[in-house]
């Protein structure tokens, strides 16, 4: 039998839109989610967003989700929530993890497939609970266990686990540091601000502007049609409205060492519980389900750095990334209505900004020719961020996604005038995914 | 949950003691026949003819005369609306009487009048209002489930409401109506078509249900699908979650929004139009209870039941019935309640807010009937919600068992009269306040 010829490629890549997400509020580790598994969050944050876009029993293209912290079980978490919701049971998904980078990563990897045809539909999700978090035997009793289940006879199984010590038994709980370097993400990030001389003041500034950022926006309502409660839980239970200057300056540095310590719990992240999703679609698809873009994924980008060997900062990666997408892009650091730069600690934010004003970075490192200047910080962060809402890992990149594309629209709709918006989000193992969204 | 109480006088020993015991009332499912029994339709009439057709025509057995029909009667239409004389209400008593004693378990008797208000003649006037203590005394003498309700025509020319009449009649009969008991309605002259699918009236329409988390909004949202709309549901961003789950169950849409924010009406057409099309049909259900005696009430819970329950219904309406809103055959229905009929201790502010409510559909019928809208209110009586739950022990008790069902009514009863009202069928029956209260003994 004669083959076909394959079709010449004429599909070109579509426009992606950004239609709307929905999260849990976040919470406050051993708190509100105490119970609640990755699953569980990711299940709720997922059925909240079915409910707002009418996909209840409907199939969507496919689901990219992931968790940092993840226990053996939810080893197909993305696939196992979707059999839990109100999508068609026929929906695909796929697990991604990317540290702090998962939930936007998930959203490049969905937008991919749209542009390319591939599917018409996706939603880019994450979930992360540190109160759930897996705890794992020691090494040496994994090992006894192992040998005693790899025995035929019961007498041999007796046998090896009569090896188990006590000192076996003391669990292993994740820690929240890096594995190449047994330092924790703060105290890397202390490293960092003291190398560029970032001060304490300009940190608890940005933390305050956070709280209030975030509590302004959740007064105007404009969270109403981006987080659906759960567990009882109505919103983010770290914001702290009335979070001030004054108060923040009276925190004992909490990373770092020395009288140089400026890093307090008031101007780094948390660790919180939550899940965020966001929908993401061909035009075609938008319009045949009545929904109207919020904007457009343009384009993302990832970098990494050499933090090991001690070349760069453990969160200077989005430094990095930034740069080459403006690059592919044709743009510069000011064409930008919106700078959403995920707030893991303060100091990363206003070290990312500084890097990019200076002269020497930016061409030493870079190999820019010149710097890429200051932005308006009016723009940044406006409906606050990380430091306020809390970060669980891999919900991150939902939420500033869901939020920046929202924030977007009513910029455009309000002047008429097309708006963009920048994306930014530092993660361990030295990574940094960003991206750029228009409305 | 049955609680202690309700379940020591529902035991056999309560019974023999002579302890009245509710029976289980027959709802509606679709595909439920809409009668269970033979109907007897007499009385001489207007419609009883077109009606025994109709009746027919639905699967039912009719007979003119008690004698043509064997077994329990399913219903009673008793027609007369063409009673012009006290004297011809003797064929009320004589046909009556005996078929009264045949009806059978959760029967209906409708009787059909003429709205008094559009006559003239003393007697004439005397006759048909003497049909309403009639059917309001008799609803309190049947037992077994069975109800009796009274529909007036308004219309001059009997051919005009015959379709109005009969859409009543049929919801009277029905499983629908099963906690609407002792009740009146007056249908007027609007030509009302009959649904081309019986078990989905409503379908192609979008409805919007407030305060549709929980409680009988959820239920409404439920019964709408069911009978094939599409359903927005609303409610305050705090019940989100719950919210979430009654737009998934229907496959509809979950809108976040508390109803008293200044553009809620905006934002509810907006995501109406946009995601959906068309908006025909707002059930104004959210509503808030903040009892406290008058003298000792404070400003924020007199205002804020006032704010919830009145003034976002009034504001929403201007801009559902304003440019690009509702349409033609567009239905509003409003939560009223009996007391905002009958008024009650402890609830000034929300008795206050409930008869507004019924001041809006009182001002509306004029203004939107010449554009085939209807504006109608629903005052539930002791219904069984996390609401009524709240209520003293005492006092719930009373309350549930003070009517001629012996019963508090379900969530669901509610739903299916307002399900009914939104229905294109429905057309003639506007500016109505229309009670699901199982015929309470308050304000009745
Ligand atoms: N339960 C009864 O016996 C009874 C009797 C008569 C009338 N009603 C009326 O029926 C309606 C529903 O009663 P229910 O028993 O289901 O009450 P419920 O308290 O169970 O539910 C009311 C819903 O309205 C929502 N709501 C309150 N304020 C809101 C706002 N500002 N914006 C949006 N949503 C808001 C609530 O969150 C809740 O989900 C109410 O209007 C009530 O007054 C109830």
């Amino acid at each position: 039998m004669a083959r076909k010829t394959p079709a010449p490629p004429t599909r070109q890549a579509r426009r992606v839109a950004v239609l709307g997400g929905n999260r849990i509020p976040f919470a406050r580790a051993h708190g509100a989610y105490a119970r609640a598994s990755n699953q569980d969050m990711l299940t709720a944050a997922i059925d909240g967003l079915a409910a707002r876009y009418g996909l209840s029993g409907q199939q969507v293209g496919e689901v990219v989700a992931g968790a940092v912290l993840k226990h053996s079980r939810d080893f197909n978490l993305a696939r196992e929530s979707v059999l839990g919701s109100r999508l068609a049971p026929t929906t695909p998904a796929y697990d991604i993890q990317q540290a702090c980078g998962t939930g936007l990563e998930a959203a490049i990897l969905v937008a991919n497939k749209i542009a390319l045809g591939q599917i018409d539909s996706g939603i880019a999700g994450g979930a992360d609970t540190t109160s759930d978090a897996p705890i794992a035997v020691s090494e040496d009793l994994r090992k006894i266990l192992l040998a005693a289940n790899r025995a035929k006879k019961p007498v041999d199984k007796l046998k090896a686990l009569a090896a188990v010590r006590p000192q076996h038994l003391a669990p292993s709980i994740p820690q929240n540091g890096e594995p190449r370097t047994g330092m924790s993400m703060g105290d890397h990030m202390a490293v960092t601000a003291e190398q560029w001389g970032i001060t304490r003041e300009a940190q608890d500034e940005l933390a305050v502007a956070s709280h209030r950022n975030l509590a302004a926006a959740y007064d105007r309502g404009f969270l109403d049609d981006l987080v659906t409660p759960f567990l009882g839980l109505a919103r983010d239970n770290n914001l702290r409205p009335d979070s001030s200057v004054e108060a923040l300056a009276k925190l004992k540095p909490v990373f770092g060492t020395g009288p140089n310590a400026t890093m307090t719990a008031g101007n780094s992240t948390p660790l919180t519980d939550g899940a965020s999703t966001v929908l993401l679609a061909s035009e075609e698809w938008a319009k045949a389900q009545h929904l109207t873009p919020l904007a457009w994924f343009v384009d993302g980008e990832t970098a990494a750095v050499d933090y090991v060997h001690g070349e760069e900062g453990l969160l200077m990666a989005p430094a990095y990334a930034v740069p080459r997408l403006l690059a592919r892009n044709g743009l510069t650091l000011q064409d930008f209505d919106y700078y959403e730069i995920h707030e893991a600690f303060a100091s990363t934010v206003l070290t990312h900004l500084k890097a990019w004003e200076d002269e020497e970075f930016c061409t030493k490192r870079l190999g820019l020719d010149a710097p890429l200047g200051a932005i308006d910080r009016t723009k940044l962060n406006v409906n606050g961020s990380s430091l306020a809402a809390g970060h669980p890992f891999a919900a991150t990149g939902g939420r500033i996604l869901a939020s920046l594309a929202k924030q977007l629209r009513q910029k455009a709709d309000e002047t008429g005038q097309p708006v963009r918006g920048l994306i930014s989000i530092c993660a361990a193992g030295g990574l940094g995914v960003v991206a750029i969204l228009e409305a | 949950m049955a609680d202690l109480f309700t379940t020591i006088i529902t035991s056999p020993l309560a019974r023999k003691a002579g302890v009245p015991q509710p029976t289980k009332l027959r709802r509606y499912t679709p595909g439920d026949p809409l009668v269970e029994g033979p109907v007897l339709v007499a009385g001489g009439g207007h419609f009883d003819t077109s009606l025994a057709n109709r009746l027919e025509q639905a699967g039912a057995q009719v007979g003119t005369a008690l004698e043509e029909l064997d077994g329990r009667l399913g219903a009673l239409v008793l027609d007369l609306s063409a009673a012009a004389d006290p004297s011809d209400l003797v064929a009320l008593h004589a046909i009556g009487a005996p078929a009264v004693k045949r009806l059978a378990k959760n029967a209906r008797v409708v009787v059909l009048g003429t709205d008094p208000a559009t006559l003239t003649d003393v007697s004439h006037i005397a006759a048909q209002r003497a049909l309403e203590g009639f059917t309001r005394s008799l609803g309190k003498e049947l037992r077994f489930g069975a109800t009796a309700n009274l529909v007036l025509a308004t219309a001059a020319d009997p051919a005009l409401a015959e379709s109005g009449v009969w859409s009543a009649v049929e919801f009277f009969l029905s499983g629908r109506s099963a906690y609407v008991d002792g009740q009146v309605v007056r249908v007027g002259d609007a030509a009302s078509p009959s649904a081309a699918d019986p078990l989905r009236p409503l379908a192609g329409k979008v409805a919007v249900v407030t305060g549709a988390a929980r409680g009988i909004g959820a239920e409404i949202a439920a019964v709408l699908a069911r009978d094939g709309a599409t359903v927005i549901a609303v409610d305050v961003p705090q019940a989100g979650e719950s919210l979430a789950k009654v737009a998934n169950d229907v496959r509809g849409t979950a809108l976040q929004l508390d109803v008293t924010t200044e553009d809620a009406g905006r934002r509810i057409l907006e995501h109406a139009t946009s995601r959906h099309g068309s908006l025909d049909i707002v059930v104004h259900n959210a509503g808030i209870l903040r009892d406290k005696l008058f003298v000792n009430m404070s400003d924020d819970k007199w205002a804020a039941v006032l704010n919830v329950n009145l003034r976002s219904i009034i504001r929403m309406n201007e801009t559902f019935l304003g440019g690009g809103g509702l349409g033609e055959g567009g239905r509003i229905v409003c939560l009223s309640s009996i007391a905002g009929i009958a008024g009650n201790r402890g609830q000034t502010n929300y008795a206050a807010s409930k008869a507004g409510v019924i001041g809006i559909v009182e001002a509306l019928e004029g203004q939107v009937r010449d554009r085939g809208i209807t504006v109608n209110a629903v005052a539930p009586g002791f219904i069984e919600t996390e609401m009524t739950k709240s209520v003293p022990f005492a006092t719930r008790e009373v309350g549930r068992r003070s009517n001629s069902l012996q019963q508090g009514g379900l969530p669901k009863d509610v739903a299916e009269t307002i399900a009914w009202l939104a229905q294109p069928g429905a057309a003639a029956v506007n500016g109505q306040v229309l009670r699901v209260c199982g015929q309470s003994l308050l304000g009745a």
